[in-house]
């Protein structure tokens, strides 16, 4: 269970205020306008930004005095999930071990993720050979071998297609649902929310809500979303 | 955004460790030639008049590289012709190419039996004088004339092609565009050009040495050595290092109030789409003053080739024996430049926006404002008591070198680290990539093309330096620069000319196998 516990984020004038929990295994949709603090927020789980008040605790364990290595917490960025000058196999290795130096048997644990995201063989190649939706793949495969309890999504399919979005999508929720992980991801799109989400977290300024069940929601919806909807 | 505050890693404390060693040379020496030195009154008539000519030579060398600078900026911004980024690649090559080799193809040029003096007395004229002050300022002037115009043409690319476009409906004539376009950008590009210049004059040794002496043309540096090496007179060297010390940091402190440029800066390959320019008068102006600059820097080094080839077979084993010990220290040098740049790169990058990274990146440009020198004085008074200073020629001369290499080499490596903790840092940290895995699988390769550039830098000055080493060097222990000055005070021109061709293939090759290196490993 994730519990942002008073949480306060000050950037400059900026604030974001969260008070929440999420149940483990839960798959949260973040959804609100642009500026509202989304991505502060996964900012603040993923403890790239300290906050000023307040404390994340997973299951218990206070995070925020945590590295963002050392969280329970793997995060897929809208971008630069990969490193280009590295190979996709050692990209995924470094789920396993931050020295990628890998025994055999982490090597074939590194060949079975990408051979489940469907990179079979792809191993040798650098990130620039392969599409944009094969690159997804292999930060997917990555946090598959991290198999850490949080995963955090900050849009990072935006740039693809409906279709390869959709797909990734549910395949993010297979793997969440393997590994019994618990998703925060970031949308502007209510297709993606209904379509993963169990629940969505609106974020209006700078003021995040509880979580709600998605088909609720959508059903009904507050009016800082609605007014976001349009 | 507000970071996380982390503790320093133990690749930092090597960071602070190279600050250290960076002040210990800087600071520690002069404190050390400061404690020698016996009260200014001891400075003589010849070491004020040295002061004298130190400034003046310095003043017009960087007025006279900045004014001929100008025109050939100009030509080369608004040309586009076959051979153009030849031209500007060999504008980069005074980088790398070593002073001694330079001076040399200047005397054979401009020399009493060189090309031109040949020229005059084929029509009854007497042969030119290239010693004294003239001859320093020409060889200052073939140095930093490609300086001053890769600074000036990067003012010029700097000006958007849309204000020229502009200007062209407007119906600018060439007049017009200078008033409005081009003499605001060089208002704010030449007082840094001429600072960076002057100071580079200002710490002039080798030049000094081979073209100047005498007491009407003798620069504080080469006082320095004249004090320390032939009257052993260690407190009036300690004194004159001091009054260099004060000469240039009251250069620098006037260079840094301009705004000083990045020396090596990309994107030149590209001429301005003029419409103002198309006159034939402006043509044949350009095309004769290009060609001209050309002449002036091709034709000494090709002197050299051209002299030098012929002797390289029958050059005595000495020349050799001296290219080995040059490459050591030129291997050596590069080295500890990135041993000392990398880690304090890490640093500056952990202390960014505070105040300690603010320190260290000064510490770090400190050195442009140092004599080598005094560096060298400083360390042989503290070695002296110790052991047997030319028993220590060679790694004193690599590691001043290196301190003398690490500004430009932090000014390649601080930009390119904060790029790639910009672009991947967040997912290093996620990944908890830290300390060696950190450094291997991250920063080195992100920064491979900074590495290589930086060492082939430090390894073609180090090879080429002639400073340091000779305050230390005894007969037995040159270096290839210093052995060929040996040869050039011996008047055996002829080894002079192959030990100069040697040289600067030497240098050049180190530079290009380095820069080479970085950018081949710097894939994807």
């Amino acid at each position: 269970m994730l519990l942002l516990d008073g949480l306060l984020v000050r950037l400059g004038t900026f604030r974001l205020s969260a008070d929440l929990t999420v149940p483990t295994g839960a798959r949260i949709a973040v959804m609100g306008p642009s500026g509202a603090g989304k991505s502060t927020l996964l900012n603040a789980i993923a403890g790239f930004v300290a906050p000023e008040a307040g404390r994340i605790l997973w299951d218990g364990r206070d995070l925020t005095p945590l590295d963002p290595g050392d969280r329970p917490v793997s995060v897929i960025f809208q971008d630069q999930n990969l490193f280009p000058h590295l190979s996709v196999a050692v990209n995924v290795g470094l789920g396993l071990r931050p020295s990628a130096r890998l025994t055999p048997e982490e090597k074939a644990r590194v060949g079975t993720a990408l051979e489940r995201v469907g990179l079979a063989g792809l191993g040798d190649r650098r990130p620039s050979q392969l599409s944009g939706g094969q690159q997804s793949r292999v930060a997917l495969a990555r946090m598959l071998l991290q198999a850490r309890p949080v995963v955090l999504l900050d849009e990072p399919f935006a740039a693809l297609g409906p279709a390869l979005k959709a797909e990734m999508l549910d395949l993010v929720a297979d793997l969440a649902a393997e590994t019994g992980a618990t998703l925060l991801m970031i949308s502007h799109e209510p297709e993606d929310a209904k379509r993963i989400a169990t629940d969505v977290c609106v974020v209006d300024a700078g003021q995040v809500s509880a979580p709600v069940a998605t088909e609720a929601l959508f059903r009904d919806p507050p009016a800082a979303l609605r007014r976001y909807l349009g | 955004m507000a970071r996380r505050a982390q503790p320093l890693e133990p690749l930092h404390w090597v960071g602070v460790a190279a600050v250290a060693v960076i002040l210990m040379l800087s600071l520690g020496t002069l404190a050390a030639v400061a404690m020698r030195a016996e009260g200014w009154g001891s400075l003589g008539v010849a070491d004020w008049a040295a002061v004298r000519f130190t400034v003046v030579q310095a003043l017009i060398s960087a007025a006279l590289s900045c004014l001929v600078a100008i025109p050939v900026a100009r030509a080369l911004a608004r040309r586009q012709f076959l051979g153009r980024g030849v031209l500007v690649t060999l504008l980069g090559a005074p980088f790398i190419l070593p002073v001694i080799v330079a001076v040399l193809g200047l005397l054979a040029v401009f020399g009493r039996n060189g090309w031109v003096s040949q020229g005059l007395d084929l029509i009854g004229l007497p042969p030119v004088n290239i010693y004294g002050l003239h001859g320093v300022v020409l060889a200052h002037v073939f140095f930093n004339l490609p300086l001053a115009t890769r600074l000036i043409l990067q003012g010029w690319l700097a000006i958007p092609a849309e204000r020229f476009r502009l200007a062209a409906t407007l119906g600018f004539q060439p007049g017009d565009i200078a008033r409005v376009l081009e003499r605001p950008m060089l208002r704010a590009v030449l007082p840094g050009a001429f600072a960076v210049i002057f100071l580079v004059c200002l710490t002039s040794f080798a030049v000094a040495l081979t073209l100047g002496g005498g007491p009407r043309a003798t620069t504080v540096e080469l006082a320095i050595y004249q004090a320390f090496s032939f009257d052993f007179d260690l407190a009036r060297a300690a004194l004159l290092a001091l009054v260099q010390v004060a000469l240039t940091v009251a250069a620098a402190l006037l260079a840094m109030r301009v705004a000083i440029p990045a020396a090596l800066g990309a994107g030149l390959d590209r001429a301005v789409e003029r419409w103002d320019a198309g006159a034939l008068v402006l043509r044949v102006q350009d095309i004769a003053l290009l060609t001209i600059v050309t002449l002036f820097l091709l034709v000494p080094i090709a002197a050299v080739i051209v002299a030098g080839l012929g002797a390289l077979p029958g050059l005595p084993a000495s020349v050799w024996q001296a290219t080995g010990r040059s490459l050591t220290v030129a291997l050596g040098s590069a080295g500890l430049t990135l041993a000392l740049a990398l880690p304090m790169a890490l640093l500056i990058q952990r202390l960014r926006g505070r105040a300690g990274g603010v320190l260290a990146e000064g510490v770090g440009y400190l050195t442009i404002a140092a004599s080598p020198l005094v560096m060298g004085v400083g360390l042989f008074i503290l070695l002296f008591p110790l052991v047997n200073p030319s028993d220590l020629a060679l790694p004193v001369t690599a590691t001043v070198n290196a301190a003398m290499s690490l500004p430009f080499a932090l000014r390649a490596l601080i930009p390119a680290l904060a790029e790639a903790e910009a672009a991947y840092g967040r997912l290093a940290d996620s990944l908890r990539l830290r300390g060696m895995a950190r450094l291997r699988l991250l920063i080195v390769p992100r920064l491979a093309r900074a590495l290589g550039f930086s060492a082939g830098l430090a390894a073609a000055f180090s090879m080429g330096d002639l400073g340091v080493i000779a305050l230390f060097a005894d007969s037995e222990g040159a270096t290839l620069p210093l052995q060929l000055y040996r040869l050039m005070a011996a008047y055996r021109m002829e080894d002079a000319m192959g030990a100069a061709l040697l040289l600067m293939g030497a240098s050049i090759a180190l530079f290009w196998l380095f820069d080479r290196g970085g950018r081949l490993n710097a894939a994807a």
